[in-house]
């Protein structure tokens, strides 16, 4: 288990949904997805959208809960594995548009659907060092799935943002990670290339199961803790079977999942996926209430948090939009519209 | 390639920093060089707080070059809680739901894709207000 | 100062010149104008045109329209004031034989919009906004004057079909110029049934932009003595400003600068708004009319379109406009709007308005405005 010598937290925290949503059964439609679907539907960007977009709404959220002027940021970070650039860094634009700039860091990361939080991770370490007060971990992603394939019911797009700053300040203490990373290719895309492929069923029991199980398991340990020692638990969520059987074989229960269990909505946000989870469980959870947090990402890792809710949260939570109130403006696109806004209709 | 056009107005785009009278506290956008007569130092910036009401909006439908990809879009002149009136696209909105004082609040959102060898423009939109948990 | 005169106009005909330059449409027009006077004697030559340097990518128009006139080596500039520029140009060469300078000038205005497509013209047009602060949001000139047609019905009560009588009675008048590019009239079911270009306004209360050139020969009052049997005298001339933004306007309703040249040249010319008997206001949009009438002080605050709809802007009611087609009718020539309508206002004043004419009408306004009124150019013309 990892664990900074100085006590962090989450001082603030945000969610970003787009409003826009395409029905399962409507890419079924095109596809014959005559064996169901994985998600009910998914969010879907509008038209001016993208990582960068996304990551501004979610940051500016957090700050708003944190009440933390923008220029005390030490680092601005951006997990994603949907730049809008290939070469030139969102976590500038984001810093620039939060006001945090210039005595800033600034990067991007990039795991997949861990993205994100690999710089949580970061974000522990830095402040954990006493090296910076505040540093801005986000998850963002417009993942796309290419037409037709499995990925396109469940390829989805949301942010969530997390200030990580001294446990003292916290409305959750991150009391302990662990992070468990092997080459594992169940699942990648080439430079230059539009769409991603995944290894079908190499993407279950080696890949996911197997790391997310190991860097849960492993932090249970350390900490002494077991499944029913916490009150809330959030998984990586590509579809919505795989974080109910993961958090089966590890011995959390269906109700302590279905909080932060959000893809059957939105789908997987891919690195906002298990921290959009996190968003609407603080949006929720009591003073020394216990979260389970364990993110995965291709290629393959998964990072495990333990959390325990202060005092702080119940008057925080209220300063910007809870995620329900994303979830809640759901506005359903056909497949055409849909296919316009993702760039699958060929122009030239 | 328009690049520095771009550049020097980021603060203002991305979010919406105008600029504050030290004497008098009158809050304006865009921002502006001081006038003749004026201290160079007598306005600083200030950021708007981005919530507003519509004063009146449109559709375009027959859109300028490098809008092709985006009608029909929804463009407003928003008056700010802080007094000045800006010109925008409402976003997150849709065409029959515009109202004349509907609240509105500021995103940043993409403004022009100036194509693959281009920049991404960013800046303000305004949308219909997603409430706070308070609410 | 001396006193300033038309002698001689001309224009071409308005529409879609596939096959003709800017210098060809150009050259018509001033040769018409010029008539029997020798092209040598100008001494000034003012080119009005809004979009050349963006949609053609030449500057210098002012020489090479020049050259193209045979007279290389004359004065010769480029105005840009969008929507104004050819009442500005006028301005110009009324200055300049104001002051004696020059005794005799042309001001030509041009335009060909026709040889870029759609979306680039769009983007020509939405230039005379802010660049910086409205057309980087997509906003279009079009765009603009729908926000203030909304926000007016909202302050006064109007719908949009309320507008319908400023199309009706340009297309009206249009039939019996030979020059415009819509001579063919138009219902009020028509307008409401229109597809919409930018809410609330339709297709048919939108001007269509198009190619055409028009001139004016300017003289002294000796040489317009000399030269012209029927002179026309331009008693007076202002051109001014306001915001080129719309929003940093303290009232978006109202065009300040149409306010402040309609008056300042009503005083030079020693004459009162109910001496004007006919009127030509750049009206792409019923909207834009009204607001001109009512910032120049012919209407009540929004009253412009009651007015209207009571028969006021038909050239046998109070507020004659549009009597050759206006911007929606003529065509919308853009940047050579403004010489257009000194053109037609002239054949007022000289009684050959055909089935447009306004009886006995003596006092002429003109007035071109660039963007939403950011600039202004008024005049108005007498007969001695």
């Amino acid at each position: 288990m990892m664990k900074p010598e100085r006590p962090v937290g989450i001082v603030g925290y945000g969610a970003y949904i787009p409003r826009f949503r395409i029905a399962a059964r409507e890419i079924a439609r095109i596809w014959d997805g005559a064996g169901g679907t994985p998600v009910d539907s998914k969010s879907v960007p509008g038209p001016d959208e993208d990582t960068i977009t996304m990551s501004i709404e979610a940051a500016r959220n957090a700050l708003a809960r944190a009440r933390i002027a923008p220029d005390r940021l030490s680092a601005v970070w951006v997990g994603s594995e949907s730049p809008p650039y290939s070469v030139k860094p969102s976590g500038t634009l984001v810093a620039e548009a939060l006001g945090a700039t210039p005595w800033v860091s600034a990067a991007d990361w990039e795991f997949a659907c861990k993205a994100g939080s690999e710089a949580l991770t970061a974000a522990m370490g830095m402040v954990g060092s006493g090296m910076a007060q505040y540093v801005l971990a986000i998850g963002a992603d417009t993942a796309q799935g290419r037409p037709g394939d499995a990925l396109e019911y469940t390829a989805a797009a949301g942010a969530a943002a997390l200030l990580v700053g001294p446990a003292a300040e916290a409305v959750a203490v991150i009391e302990g990670t662990t992070s468990y990373v092997t080459d594992t290719p169940d699942f990648f895309r080439r430079a230059d290339t539009a769409y991603p492929v995944h290894g079908h069923r190499f993407t279950g029991e080696p890949a996911y199961f197997n790391t997310l199980r190991s860097a849960a398991e492993r932090l249970l340990r350390d900490l002494g803790a077991k499944p029913s020692d916490f009150t809330y638990a959030v998984f990586h969520q590509p579809n919505t079977r795989f974080p109910q059987t993961v958090a089966r074989q590890l011995g959390f229960t269906p109700q302590q999942i279905a909080t932060g269990l959000l893809s059957p909505k939105i789908g997987n946000a891919y690195s906002a996926a298990a921290l959009l989870g996190l968003c609407a469980i603080l949006d929720v959870a009591k003073p020394g209430d216990t979260i389970f947090v364990a993110t995965y990402g291709s290629g393959a890792g998964s990072d495990a948090y333990a959390l325990r809710v202060t005092e702080a949260l119940p008057e925080r939570r209220g300063r910007a939009p809870l995620t329900a109130a994303y979830l809640a403006r759901e506005t359903f696109v056909d497949y055409a519209v849909y296919a316009k806004r993702r760039g699958k209709l060929v122009m030239e | 390639m328009d690049l520095a056009k771009h550049w020097r107005l980021r603060h203002a785009r991305y979010r919406l920093e105008g600029q504050r009278n030290r004497l008098t506290g009158e809050v304006r956008f865009p921002p502006a060089p001081p006038r003749p007569g004026e201290a160079e130092d007598v306005w600083e910036p200030y950021v708007l707080s981005g919530r507003g009401r519509v004063y009146s909006f449109s559709v375009v439908r027959q859109p300028p070059e490098g809008f092709e990809d985006q009608p029909p879009y929804l463009v407003a002149l928003v008056r700010l809680d802080e007094g000045p009136m800006v010109t925008a696209q409402l976003t997150d909105c849709d065409l029959e739901q515009a109202a004349i004082d509907m609240p509105v609040e500021m995103v940043t959102r993409r403004l022009r894709d100036l194509g693959p060898t281009g920049l991404i423009v960013y800046g303000y939109k305004f949308r219909p207000i997603v409430q706070s948990g308070n609410h | 100062m001396r006193h300033v005169y038309i002698i001689g106009t001309g224009a071409t005909a308005v529409g879609e010149h596939w096959d003709r330059s800017a210098e060809s449409l150009a050259i018509e027009a001033l040769n018409s104008a010029l008539g029997t006077i020798p092209v040598s004697r100008l001494g000034a030559l003012y080119v009005a045109s809004a979009l050349s340097g963006t949609l053609h990518a030449q500057s210098q128009i002012g020489a090479l329209i020049a050259t193209a006139a045979g007279i290389p080596g004359v004065e010769a500039v480029t105005i840009e004031a969008g929507g104004a520029s050819g009442g500005v140009a006028l301005r110009q060469a009324c200055m300049a034989v104001a002051s004696g300078a020059v005794d005799l000038a042309a001001v030509v205005g041009v335009e060909k919009v026709t040889d870029v497509l759609d979306a680039r013209r769009e983007a020509a047009l939405a230039l005379a906004t802010d660049a910086d602060w409205e057309a980087i949001h997509g906003v279009t000139l079009t765009a603009l004057w729908a926000l203030l047609m909304r926000r007016y019905m909202h302050e006064y009560g109007y719908t949009a079909d309320d507008f319908a009588p400023f199309p009706i009675n340009a297309h009206a008048n249009a039939v019996a110029n030979p020059r415009a590019m819509y001579r063919f009239a138009i219902t009020a079911d028509k307008v409401r049934s229109a597809p919409m270009v930018s809410e609330p306004l339709g297709l048919l209360d939108c001007s269509t932009a198009a190619d055409g050139a028009a001139a004016v020969i300017i003289a002294s009052e000796g040489l317009a003595r000399e030269l012209c049997a029927n002179p026309v005298r331009i008693a007076g001339s202002a051109v001014a400003t306001d915001t080129l933004a719309l929003h940093s306007r303290s009232n978006p309703l109202w065009l300040t600068a149409a306010a402040q040249t309609t008056a300042a040249a009503l005083r030079s010319a020693h004459l009162t708004h109910s001496d004007v008997q006919v009127f030509d206001v750049t009206d792409p949009h019923g909207i834009a009319a009204a607001l001109a009438l009512e910032s120049s002080g012919f209407a009540e605050r929004g009253t412009a379109v009651a007015l209207a709809r009571e028969g006021a802007i038909t050239p046998k009611g109070r507020l004659p406009l549009a009597t050759g087609g206006g911007c929606k009718a003529r065509g919308d020539t853009v940047g050579a709007n403004g010489v257009y309508q000194i053109v037609e206002l002239v054949a007022q004043l000289r009684g050959q308005a055909g089935a447009a004419q306004v009886e006995g009408a003596r006092v002429a306004l003109a007035q071109c405005m660039g963007g939403i009124g950011a600039t202004v150019a008024t005049h108005i013309l007498t007969l001695d």
